[in-house]
């Protein structure tokens, strides 16, 4: 129990300085809400009354303390581009990004580990060499790159989906899923191949210990070795880095839903910080922090369940 | 047999997104991009057909859907579509009659007086009266009681003291504007919205009273629009059109290849020679004023020699050659060339491209080893980037050292455009249809001045033209106004960019304007 309480205060003080953080950065870096919103012809006593209006005047102290006290009652305020409530924006750009990250996350777990076993199965031969090699190549290309060339092979050439096509779940959920398998591979595949790297090196390294000299020794298949004795022990690493994984797509695949079209979380992002809409930003800030710490958390439960040897410790 | 298994495994997916697709014949999808139909003959000049509904895809997100808020060009654009001014720009450039049906300037350019069309209704139904133009007009010249901070008032409109409505002697509705100093180019800025009195749902629900009605919006995705059954004048062709917004050029242009979209007005030329099947490209120019403005205040662009020595050094047929195919019309002012009546064609070779000459007058500055320099340009601007980088090796020749330092946007305003601390930027600047809108960045005492550029001479002329009533004395001025920038070199003006658009060979009528506008009222299927 003491656990928890010191989990979630600890949650608490990171989401704070990152909050924090995000504020000062946006009073480093150039540019001003006012300013961007009215454009190049505006006269200087319009931005003036614009910056007042928005809240841009106040102390520091003052505007961060009223962000925070929004922000806790979870309300983030109004965007400046869009004139519209942050959450609205926020809440309308979610299903799309989680969207995205569940079926890519399906996907990696569903194609990773076996061929992560297959590849450690039988090290050296042919299908491990094939494999390694594809994932070695597969993780050097850059995300961009590989939506880019995606959109051209199974867009272009094979016609298998028309490229800018999205449409909303909410209007016919299987356009949305059938357009939405195809970014979410762009994101899958160089983390198959990180997983499988991952996953072959740890059942490698399983291997060599003595529990299964021992299971072998009293007769069980190599199959049942691998399956019920080595997995197991093998899949701890892998949950540490799945756990990344996950953080990651669900965090908005920024790149990706750029090059897909997609309307979600990270492009909202990108023009947001071009158009210096700070409550957007603050929002998705938080949110992906939030993200992030929380799959840790799950993580850490996950550890204790797989490993008893684990302990929650204070 | 691995072979077959992929061409099975294929037709299997291939049926499977026709089954996809097929339980969702909604009224979206109507219109199916990729029914080709295409013979390679010219259909540019077919039958109009009435009806259908098209996509055209636009890289820039809606800044607001209050046309009074809205300042983005990207924006007011794709506004044209559902909002009048009492009057409109055509397609040449002139202002014809909208919500208004007359207009009186008086003789000393001080009261502008608009008739107001009869049975003008919005697209809520309701009739247009003189309150709601009175209304309309004030919110955008910021006299209402309460003037919203985040509409952005025109410095010309705030020139404007009075606005009231009353009656002609046949009993027409009119109404009246009242200047406090004589301005006879005010029309150029009287295409502000005009909008209902007292509806506050603007910004989310926009009303007007333009050829199409607002459908819906939903931002990073889309703008849709529809015909206006009850419009007073030609009624649109297209029952629908969906502005789609895309990520960026490259997105957009994978979705032109595939089908996707019907129309793409921001094509770069290199894209625009790799489309050549299912469509057809239109070229016209940007309506822009491209150039590589100097720091007038700033060492060593202070000095004239050294600006007439940066004009001489830099070859603006190359830069034509390289960024965009050799399109484009070459400017030597300040002012772009679809603006035919105004543009001054004699200052365009002030400068012609000359190594030795350029060389000299650095010498004589004080610079024969010439020196070094910082281009700004914002990054989300590819073709001054590109541009930038042609200069760059042009001025080696004689001895300047460029270097690029790029930006974003939102820096770029404020610390190049409103904080002056620069050497140089390359940028292109566009206006509103009134001469001196594109010009009158040059007062000396200009806050948009941000080449600092000072010339009493300038400023004089400029007051007389702006009061000017006879249009060939007004012309005169303005061409004046061009060579003055010309002869101190207030920057090396380099072109008015070509403007590629892909517009699908089933479709036809895409007018070009020499303001921004997507004009859907005019394009049509072809039959």
């Amino acid at each position: 129990m003491r656990y928890y309480v010191k989990k979630i205060i600890s949650l608490i003080m990171v989401l704070f300085l990152i909050m924090l953080l995000t504020f000062i950065a946006f009073q480093v870096i150039p540019g001003d809400g006012a300013l961007s919103k009215l454009g190049v012809d505006a006269e200087e006593e319009a931005v003036e009354a614009l910056r007042e209006a928005l809240g841009y005047n106040k102390s520091m102290p003052e505007r961060f303390f009223c962000f925070m006290s929004g922000a806790i009652r979870g309300d983030f305020g109004t965007s400046y581009q869009y004139s519209r409530p942050v959450s609205d924006l926020l809440a309308a750009r979610l299903p799309v990004t989680v969207g995205l990250a569940v079926i890519s996350i399906l996907m990696i777990v569903v194609l990773s580990v076996p061929l992560g076993l297959l590849c450690s199965h039988r090290e050296g031969g042919v299908a491990d060499s094939i494999i390694t090699f594809v994932t070695q190549t597969l993780m050097a290309v850059p995300a961009f790159f590989l939506g880019i060339l995606i959109t051209l092979l199974f867009g272009l050439v094979l016609k298998w989906f028309v490229p800018g096509s999205y449409v909303a779940p909410g209007e016919n959920f299987g356009q949305f899923l059938h357009y939405m398998i195809f970014p979410a591979f762009a994101i899958a595949v160089p983390k198959i191949a990180m997983t499988v790297k991952f996953l072959k090196t740890s059942v490698l390294r399983e291997l060599k210990l003595d529990y299964v000299r021992t299971a072998r020794s009293k007769g069980n298949s190599e199959r049942r070795v691998l399956w019920h004795h080595v997995l197991k022990n093998a899949l701890i690493p892998v949950i540490t880095f799945m756990g990344m994984v996950i953080a990651d797509v669900l965090a908005g695949s920024i790149v990706i839903e750029q090059v897909f079209n997609l309307p979600g979380v990270g492009r909202l992002l990108i023009s947001a910080i071009s158009n210096r809409d700070y409550p957007v930003v603050e929002a998705i800030v938080v949110y992906i922090a939030s993200v992030v710490l929380i799959v840790n958390f799950i993580v850490d439960l996950l550890y204790q369940k797989v490993d008893p040897r684990v302990k929650l410790q204070d | 047999m691995k072979k077959h298994g992929k061409i099975l495994l294929a037709l299997l997916l291939v049926l499977g997104v026709m089954v996809l697709g097929g339980c969702s014949k909604n009224e979206n999808s109507s219109d199916n991009p990729q029914s080709g139909g295409v013979d390679g003959a010219d259909t540019a000049t077919g039958e109009p057909v009435m009806g259908g509904s098209i996509i055209v895809g636009i890289t820039q997100d809606l800044d607001s859907l209050d046309p009074h808020k809205a300042q983005a060009a990207g924006t007011d654009e794709v506004l044209y579509n559902i909002f009048e001014g009492v009057v409109k720009p055509d397609k040449d450039g002139n202002l014809v009659p909208a919500v208004a049906s007359k207009v009186d300037i008086s003789e000393d350019g001080m009261t502008y007086t608009f008739t107001l069309r009869e049975n003008v209704k919005f697209h809520n139904g309701q009739l247009v009266t003189a309150e709601d133009v009175v209304y309309s007009l004030k919110r955008c010249a910021g006299l209402l009681e309460n003037p919203d901070p985040e509409i952005k008032v025109s410095s010309a409109l705030s020139g404007i003291s009075d606005i009231t409505a009353s009656t002609d002697a046949s009993g027409n509705p009119t109404v009246t504007l009242t200047l406090s100093e004589a301005n006879t180019e005010l029309l150029g800025y009287l295409t502000c919205a005009i909008i209902p009195k007292d509806y506050d749902k603007q910004a989310d629900a926009p009303v007007g009273t333009g050829p199409f009605k607002f459908v819906s919006y939903t931002p990073l995705q889309s703008f849709v629009i529809e015909k206006n059954a009850d419009y007073y004048g030609t009624a649109p062709y297209l029952d629908r059109v969906t502005f789609k917004i895309s990520a960026d050029t490259d997105a957009a242009f994978l979705e032109l290849l595939a089908g996707g979209i019907d129309i793409f007005p921001y094509l770069t030329s290199e894209q625009a020679s790799q489309l050549t099947e299912d469509f057809n490209i239109e070229v016209g120019t940007m309506n822009l004023v491209q150039a590589l403005f100097l720091n007038n205040a700033q060492k060593p662009f202070d000095d004239i020699r050294v600006r007439r020595a940066m004009c001489h050094a830099i070859n603006r047929q190359e830069i034509l050659d390289i960024v965009a195919d050799g399109k484009g019309t070459i400017i030597g002012s300040n002012m772009f060339a679809g603006f035919a009546k105004y543009f001054n064609d004699e200052v365009t070779n002030t400068y012609p491209y000359d190594v030795e000459k350029a060389k000299a007058l650095l010498k004589e500055a004080g610079y024969p080893d010439g020196f070094s320099m910082t281009i700004t340009v914002p990054s989300n601007y590819q073709f001054h980037v590109d541009t930038a980088q042609v200069i760059v090796e042009q001025l080696k020749a004689v001895g300047i050292r460029a270097e690029i330092k790029l930006i974003e946007w939102a820096s770029w305003l404020s610390d190049v455009y409103r904080g002056r601390e620069y050497q140089s930027t390359i940028i292109g600047l566009d206006a509103n249809l009134a001469p001196s809108d594109v010009i009158k960045r040059y007062r000396s005492n200009a806050s948009s001045n941000f080449v600092n550029y000072v010339n009493e001479e300038f400023d004089r002329i400029y007051s007389l033209a702006v009061a000017e009533t006879k249009d060939d004395a007004k012309t005169a001025y303005y061409k004046q106004l061009q060579e003055l920038l010309a002869k101190d070199a207030a920057s090396v003006y380099i072109q008015d960019p070509a403007c590629y658009v892909a517009v699908s060979k089933k479709l036809s009528g895409y007018t070009f304007y020499p303001v921004y506008v997507q004009d859907m009222s005019k394009v049509y299927f072809v039959k």
